[in-house]
């Protein structure tokens, strides 16, 4: 086997990262729903969805992190150095992970968006030439399978129930639709990864993606969006207004107490 | 005669003659027991209740709020308006009798070695 070049490297560095972010920013995103969830029971459940998350991210950002050294600029970066010290341009999630949650009707109309991208990606991914990202996708596909069903269960029922849950969650897809497009986009480095065995195709998971969606929505009652509004720009850093104000909560105890522990 | 049910696994309380919330919230949100099998072979036991719209949801918040550790590889939920429970006025009849037959209790023989579950 040959050594993989540092350009190679670098590239599995960048996903790596970008999957990481995902799911480290849709994970703070959910974690705001602490004590404020409408029954206890779906406190503890968004909770525990965010941690799924925060532990994939953890994997990704320390891989990342650690291929960036040997094989890249030479500095060895540690997960709190890239969750708590990197400023909004040098982020790479996708913008649906940090658009607001809104309502829990919002909140539930992401997730199902999110989990029926995440479910065919980590399927993918499981056969990634890569190991270490193999690897993350095999544990990630069992819990996201779980967030798909949770999503839709939720979409389901607000869609489908009375006239006010209905409005709620059809006013919070309507304003979280447009963000998920950027997913299927195919870069310069997602095409390269792709040719190497090692990303996940996003143009393949897009059908995948809306025959889920679509038939959620149907059972739910809830009307598909005609908006062909496609706003994009979070893999290369820009990214939407409330995204400071999410970086500023994950990020403020650890710069302003650096090396906190408790 | 009062009617009991379960409540909340905290034993029987009376269903008739209560003051109740008609405004709706806790209505559509009835209560169900939660019942959990740690592993095979054992029984499922009752760890506790919540609150959920229908048994579909019951049995998720079930999952989230009492497996989230490692608890069980099994989860029942009832409708704990279907438990019919033992009444408290009853105590003495149902209970008492039982209280001075220790030959009830399978203490006369001997226990083979390695035998587990019993």
């Amino acid at each position: 086997m040959t050594a993989p070049t540092a350009a190679a490297q670098q590239d599995v560095a960048a996903y790596a990262l970008r999957l990481g972010d995902d799911a480290l920013v849709l994970g703070q995103r959910l974690c705001e729903w602490a004590a404020r969830s409408p029954q206890i029971e779906e406190d503890v459940a968004l909770l525990n969805l965010a941690l799924d998350h925060l532990g994939a991210a953890r994997t990704l950002l320390t891989y990342a992190g650690g291929l960036a050294g040997p094989g890249g600029a030479g500095v060895v970066r540690t997960e709190d150095d890239l969750a708590y010290l990197r400023d909004e341009g040098d982020w790479t999630n996708a913008l649906v992970m940090e658009v607001d949650g809104g309502d829990f009707g919002q909140t539930m109309a992401r997730q199902l968006l999110v989990a029926a991208y995440q479910l065919p990606l980590w399927q993918a991914l499981s056969s990634s030439a890569d190991p270490e990202i193999a690897g993350v996708a095999g544990k990630s596909v069992k819990e996201v399978a779980y967030h798909l069903d949770h999503a839709r269960s939720w979409v389901v029922r607000l869609g489908d129930g009375t006239a006010e849950s209905h409005r709620r969650v059809q006013a919070g897809l309507n304003e979280v639709w447009p963000y998920a497009f950027e997913l299927f986009e195919r870069d310069a480095l997602t095409t390269r990864l792709v040719d190497a065995g090692v990303a996940a195709d996003p143009l393949l998971l897009e059908p995948q993606w809306r025959a889920t969606v679509e038939a959620v929505l149907a059972e739910a009652t809830l009307t598909v969006p005609e908006t062909t509004w496609r706003p994009t720009g979070g893999r290369s850093g820009a990214h939407t207004t409330g995204f400071g104000y999410l970086l500023a909560e994950l990020q403020h105890l650890h710069r302003s107490h650096p090396g906190a522990t408790w | 005669m009062t009617e009991f049910t379960s409540a909340g696994g905290h034993g029987a309380v009376p269903v008739t003659g209560v003051p109740s919330d008609e405004r709706g919230a806790r209505r559509s949100q009835p209560l169900w027991e939660v019942f959990v099998r740690s592993r095979r072979g054992l029984s499922h036991t009752h760890v506790g209740s919540l609150h959920a719209p229908d048994a579909h949801m019951a049995l998720r918040n079930a999952r989230d709020v009492y497996t989230r550790r490692e608890e069980g590889v099994s989860i029942w939920v009832v409708p704990a308006a279907e438990v019919v429970a033992s009444s408290p006025d009853e105590k003495d009849a149902f209970f008492d009798p039982a209280g001075d037959k220790a030959y009830r209790h399978p203490t006369f023989y001997d226990v083979p070695e390695g035998l587990t579950h019993l």
